[in-house]
This record gives structure tokens, C-alpha cells and sequence, in this order.
């Protein structure tokens, strides 16, 4: 007989008087229920946002990124910040579901299937940006490697941005991979109780013919704990590798040895951010709080200002070796062109100060951690800071290079800049309106597997052994 | 393809399961399946089934992954084509470190996948006999092959008397094959709950 028992220490990760059936009810109602009517104008806004995207990248097509206010000087702006933003976002869900899998924490089972799914949509966003700005992007194939007849020429594999693309590609194909295999059991949970002729066939199509044999559990077991593994150095090495496009170059604020473990903490700490925005909205829009526990929000939240510090040391020991290395370029980019409020771009160093470092510190307080209107404004705030960090990393330290004739003027996106970032948000939310109408957005077998130790209803049945001596515990329940 | 017979137990909670399975075991029967909603830990063991090598067959496709890497960059870079970066070495190993790594995880990744569905008999349109619609949902549906010897009532009673809650003869096909889920009959589906 299975013992399973958990200290009372632990919050409960299921509210409420829940059994197996009545989680499947739960979280599959959404589905078979029709959407309400925040559901379609969320959903129209998050259409029309992507049309605008699209014509947005129509006109970059049509007439070169020329429309946009990229110069010679200052050659990535809007479009790389996004795209490191988008990635950096993009690094919660893997890390919820890989890293916290193999730390055996609990409390990832409510939140990991959505903050994967999450992880997918804003690669797909965070892709657009490389490619689009390639300009000529029915070109975009010459970045494989691939035997051809101009040469053959290969691609330099001794490229940062070359290793971007594996990462990313490689990054999201594994996600999905992971994502996927890990919703076919849920799929098959939907397609069995499905009522309408329609619904059975298309959930019978994409669940894959599963039907929860146990061999195949075990193989399922087996196979989501080596993608954990294989995720979790991933996850790591893909910001690393995105914060090489920049360490690797010899631009005064780029060239820092600091990048890789700074960037890869800023990730999980807009990511963490996003998933705290969308769980927010999704246990409310889906009541969904006995699943999406404060004690989630809470966990969350400790993770944020954890990371939100370490990206506030690193910005400090910029600032430092600013000044410790006497290198007057360094000293110039980082105490005048960031850190000097009245500098032309003074301004985007000191909200990034503002949102990431000070702001998020306000989670030091146990009431503020579970306080959802808290929560949600500083999640907003936080990708806000998130989103000026890589401003700065990259306008500050391109617009003053080493000539001063080749200064530029003050660099300001024009609207198709604007216009093709509220796109990538179009194609998120829409993606992940779709995602939350049409596929359980907590992964139910999961939750299933901890109920009996961590549902509220089952931890309060442990009282009593919580007073028996550990001999005698140990005795009655030794195998 | 032939058609089996067999018994069906249907369990609602994992700690009567455990017991009944080595009852079941211990009685001669032979187990041709536990379908569970989620995956029980033990189950296998107790069924007497042998570890999974999924996780080695990861890890050959993930060497696979990084001898195509180091094969084909070194080939490309310091044989087909040596191009001259500044003068530095044609055979540059750390800075193919990154792609190399990356290329381990894909082949390993994709690699195991692959093998999961295949070995598991998964992928779109395929079709399977599902012996309880709430297999996936909360109960744990224990079924047992028929020989020619065994007594399907009898088997019946023996499984009622360990705890099973709902027990049925069925004859079905074992493997699978290209079909549709909205051409089933639906024998449970009446017994189910459905909220909108």
C-alpha cells in the first residue's frame, strides 16, 4: 500500500473538497462550455492587434525595414529589444516545468502546462523580430547549413548570431515537444468525456489515440523527466546565447563578461512576470483558485524578487566596473549615457531602476506576496522594466559609438516599429485565447497525481499522524 | 486481426487497486493492462512489468546529435571551405561549443519523442479500444486476458470481492488501427456527468 503524506507545513496546492472526477470537471468545463463575452472581445482585440502586425510587416516587406528609424549608428532598436524581450519571456514556462520538476517542487503542476504554453506563443513572437529584420526575408534560408551551389557557402558557424538561430529554433522545438507530450494524456481526458460528434473526433485526433496504459504512463514518466533534464541546460544556454550577440562584440556595454548569468535571471524574471499576469486573469475568468493557489501567487512571486535582485546587482556591478576598469568608453556608456537621468536617454535606465529593482522589493512582505491587485500591477510593471532593460542595453550603447561624427540624432521608433510590436502581442493573445478555450489549461493528470497529498480535503485526514512519534510512524509504515 | 476476450475490473481509488492487482497476480491471471487517468507510481512494478530504456535510447540519439554536430561544422570550417576569420584557427572548438550542445538536445529531444509515440502506438488518426470512457478520468480499469480455461463469471466475482466497483466481459481488439472517435459506441457514456 502506497503511503502518501506531506507535512502540514505545506500549504495545500488543491482547495477545496476535491476528488479525481471533480478535477476533471474543473478544469475541463472551460472547454465544453461556450465562451463568455470577455472571451470573444478579448479575443477580436487580440485579432485586430495581429492584422495591424501584419500589415505592419507587409509595408517592411514592401518598402525595407528603411520605414523603419533604424540608422547606421543605432542599427538595432525597437526590433532586437523586442525580440530579446520576447525571448526572455518566453524562458518561464520551460523553467517552471523542466527546473522545478527536477527540484520536486509541488506547486508547478497548477501553473506549468499554461506558462509552457505561454513559452511557445512568445517564441513564436520573439522569432518574428530576427526575421523580419533581415529585410530581404526571402533570403531568410540562407541561414542553414545546407550543401548549395554558390560555393558551397556555409553559413559561419563561429557566429553568435548563428548560434541564435539553433538556439531558438532548437529551443522552441523542444517545448513544443515538451508541451505536447505532456497535453496528450489531458486531450485524451477531454476527447472521452466529449458529447458532440465533433469534439470526439477532433480531441480523438490530437490526443493520439492515448488510453492511459500503464506501460505507457511509465514510458511517459521516463520521457518527460529526460526532456526535464535536457530542458533545463537549455533553457539556461539559450539566453546565455542570446546575451552573446551582444558580450561577444567590442561596444562599450555590450562587451561584458557579467551577460550570460544576468540575462538568463531578467528572463526568469519577466517570464515569471507574464505567467503571473495571464494566471491572474485565468483563475479569476476560469475559477480556477482552488487549483492556481495564493500559495501559487505567492511562489511566484518570491521567484520574481529573487531575480528582480540579482538583475538589480548586476546593473550595480556594471556600474562599478564602469568606473574600476578606467576605461573612459566604458565610463562614458555607463555613467553618462545610462546612468545620467538627463542624458538623451537617461530616462529608460531610470525606469528599468525603478521597475525592476526598486519596485519588485515590495515582495519582501508576505501580505503584498498573496495580494492579487499587488501581483498583477507589479507583473505588468516589472515586463515594463523588462522591456527598458534591453532598450537600454541596446539603444544607449549604440547611439554615442566611438566616433563621435557618426553620433546619431535622437533615435525614436516610428509607427510601423510600434506597429509590428503590437502585432507579436496580437499574435500572443490570440494564440493564447485559443490556447485557453480549446486545451485544459492546468494539466489535469498532473494534479491528479498530487491531490492525494496535497489536496486540502486529503492533507486534513494527516492530522493525526503528524502527533504520532517518528519511530512509531516509521514502524507502522515501513514496507 | 483476431478479436480477444476479457474481464474488466473498474477501481475507484489507487489504494484498493494495489492490493487487488497482487491478488490478481498471485491467482494466476494475467493482467492484460491497468489503464489509470494519471500516472501511478508502483503500478508498474507491481504488475511485473521491466523498466522503460527510453531514457537510453535519449541518450544514443543525443551523441547522435553531437557527432553530426562536431562532424559537419569541423568538415565545413577547417576541410570543404576554411575561411580565414582574422587569422584565427580554422579549427575553432570553443566557439562551436554552443551549436554543439544545441544539436545534442534537438537529436535527443526530437529523437525520444519519435521513439515514445512509436513504441506507445501514438499519432494522429489512430485508434485504440478503450475498455472505460472513464479511464481517463478517475477510474483505474484493471483488465485481464481470458484463456480458455479461465471462468469470466468466476474472474468477476473475484475481482468485486477485492474492491472492484464495476466489473464487465469484453471482447475487443488488442492493437490498433486508423479510425475515427466519433464512430464509437459510447457504453459509458450515459454514466457520465456532463456539465456545459
Amino acid at each position: 500500500m502506497h503511503l502518501k503524506y506531506e507535512s502540514q507545513l505545506r500549504e495545500p496546492l488543491v482547495n477545496g473538497d476535491k476528488n479525481y472526477h471533480q478535477v476533471t470537471e474543473d478544469i475541463v468545463r472551460p472547454i465544453e462550455a461556450k465562451p463568455s463575452r470577455l472571451w470573444y472581445v478579448g479575443f477580436y482585440i487580440a485579432v485586430a492587434l495581429l492584422l495591424f502586425g501584419v500589415y505592419s510587416i507587409y509595408r517592411d516587406v514592401t518598402y525595407g525595414i528603411g520605414q523603419w528609424n533604424l540608422n547606421k549608428t543605432v542599427g538595432w532598436g525597437w526590433d532586437i529589444t523586442n525580440f530579446v524581450w520576447w525571448v526572455g519571456i518566453g524562458h518561464a514556462g520551460t523553467l517552471i516545468s523542466a527546473i522545478l520538476l527536477l527540484f520536486r517542487q509541488g506547486w508547478r503542476t497548477g501553473v506549468n502546462r499554461a506558462a509552457e504554453a505561454m513559452t511557445i506563443f512568445a517564441v513564436m513572437c520573439a522569432g518574428q523580430f530576427p526575421i523580419w529584420h533581415m529585410g530581404r526575408v526571402w533570403m531568410a534560408f540562407f541561414v542553414l547549413p545546407y550543401p548549395n551551389t554558390r560555393g558551397p557557402l556555409w553559413v559561419n558557424f563561429n557566429s553568435p548570431l548563428l548560434w541564435d538561430v539553433f538556439a531558438i529554433s532548437t529551443y522552441f522545438t523542444v517545448s513544443l515537444l515538451f508541451w505536447y507530450s505532456g497535453l496528450i494524456p489531458d486531450l485524451a481526458t477531454v476527447r472521452d468525456r466529449a458529447f458532440t460528434k465533433l469534439r470526439k473526433r477532433l480531441y480523438g485526433i490530437a490526443s493520439f489515440g492515448w488510453t492511459g496504459s500503464t506501460k505507457h504512463w511509465q514510458r511517459h514518466e521516463s520521457l518527460s523527466l529526460v526532456l526535464a533534464g535536457l530542458s533545463t541546460p537549455l533553457v539556461l544556454s539559450v539566453h546565455t546565447i542570446v546575451s552573446f550577440d551582444f558580450a561577444t562584440s567590442v561596444i562599450p556595454g555590450w562587451h561584458t563578461t557579467i551577460f550570460p548569468p544576468y540575462f538568463v535571471a531578467g528572463a526568469i524574471f519577466s517570464g515569471f512576470a507574464m505567467v503571473q499576469t495571464l494566471m491572474v486573469i485565468i483563475r479569476k475568468v476560469f475559477q480556477m483558485e482552488d487549483y492556481i493557489t495564493l500559495g501559487h501567487i505567492e511562489a511566484m512571486n518570491k521567484v520574481i524578487v529573487l531575480t528582480g535582485s540579482i538583475v538589480g546587482i548586476a546593473y550595480l556591478t556594471e556600474l562599478f566596473m564602469g568606473w574600476y576598469s578606467q576605461n573612459k568608453y566604458e565610463g562614458y556608456t555607463f555613467w553618462y549615457s545610462r546612468a545620467y537621468l538627463f542624458s538623451p536617454y537617461g530616462w529608460s535606465y531610470w525606469g528599468m531602476m525603478a521597475c525592476n529593482v526598486l519596485s519588485p522589493q515590495i515582495f519582501w512582505f508576505r501580505k503584498m506576496r498573496r495580494n492579487l491587485f499587488v501581483t498583477f500591477f507589479m507583473s505588468i510593471i516589472v515586463n515594463i522594466g523588462m522591456w527598458f532593460e534591453r532598450f537600454v542595453i541596446i539603444v544607449t550603447s549604440l547611439y554615442r559609438d566611438y566616433l563621435p561624427s557618426s553620433w546619431s540624432v535622437y533615435y525614436s521608433p516610428t509607427i510601423w516599429e510600434i506597429g509590428f510590436y503590437a502585432g507579436t502581442f496580437g499574435l500572443f493573445f490570440t494564440c493564447f485565447f485559443l490556447f485557453a478555450k480549446y486545451m485544459p489549461v492546468i494539466a489535469v493528470a498532473e494534479i491528479k497525481y498530487v491531490l492525494k497529498t496535497s489536496g486540502e480535503n486529503f492533507k486534513g485526514k494527516m492530522d493525526k499522524l503528524e502527533e504520532e512519534g517518528v519511530e512509531k510512524f516509521a514502524h507502522d509504515h515501513a514496507h | 486481426m483476431a478479436k480477444k476476450k476479457f474481464v474488466v475490473g473498474c477501481f475507484d481509488d489507487e489504494a484498493v487497486l494495489f492490493p487487488a492487482v497482487k491478488k490478481v497476480r498471485t491467482s494466476g491471471y494475467k493482467i492484460h493492462d491497468v489503464y489509470t487517468p494519471f500516472a501511478v507510481h508502483g503500478l508498474d512494478h507491481a504488475l511485473g512489468l521491466r523498466e522503460t530504456s527510453l531514457h537510453t535510447a535519449g541518450f544514443i540519439y543525443g551523441i547522435t546529435g553531437t557527432a553530426t554536430a562536431l562532424g559537419s561544422i569541423s568538415w565545413i570550417l577547417a576541410k570543404d571551405w576554411p575561411l580565414n576569420f582574422g587569422g584565427k584557427p580554422h579549427f575553432a572548438l570553443p566557439a562551436w561549443i554552443p551549436i554543439t550542445f544545441e544539436l545534442t538536445v534537438l537529436f535527443s529531444a526530437v529523437g525520444m519523442v519519435l521513439t515514445f509515440c512509436y513504441l506507445c502506438q501514438l499519432a494522429p488518426f489512430v485508434k485504440k479500444h478503450h475498455f472505460h470512457a472513464r479511464a481517463t478520468d478517475d477510474l483505474f480499469v484493471m483488465v485481464i486476458e481470458c484463456t480458455e480455461k479461465t471462468n469470466a463469471d468466476d474472474l468477476k466475482a473475484f475481482l468485486a470481492s477485492n474492491g472492484a466497483i464495476e466489473t464487465d466481459i469484453q471482447v475487443a481488439e488488442e492493437g490498433w488501427w486508423l479510425g475515427r472517435y466519433d464512430k464509437d459506441e459510447h457504453p459509458f457514456q450515459n454514466k457520465q456527468t456532463v456539465v456545459a
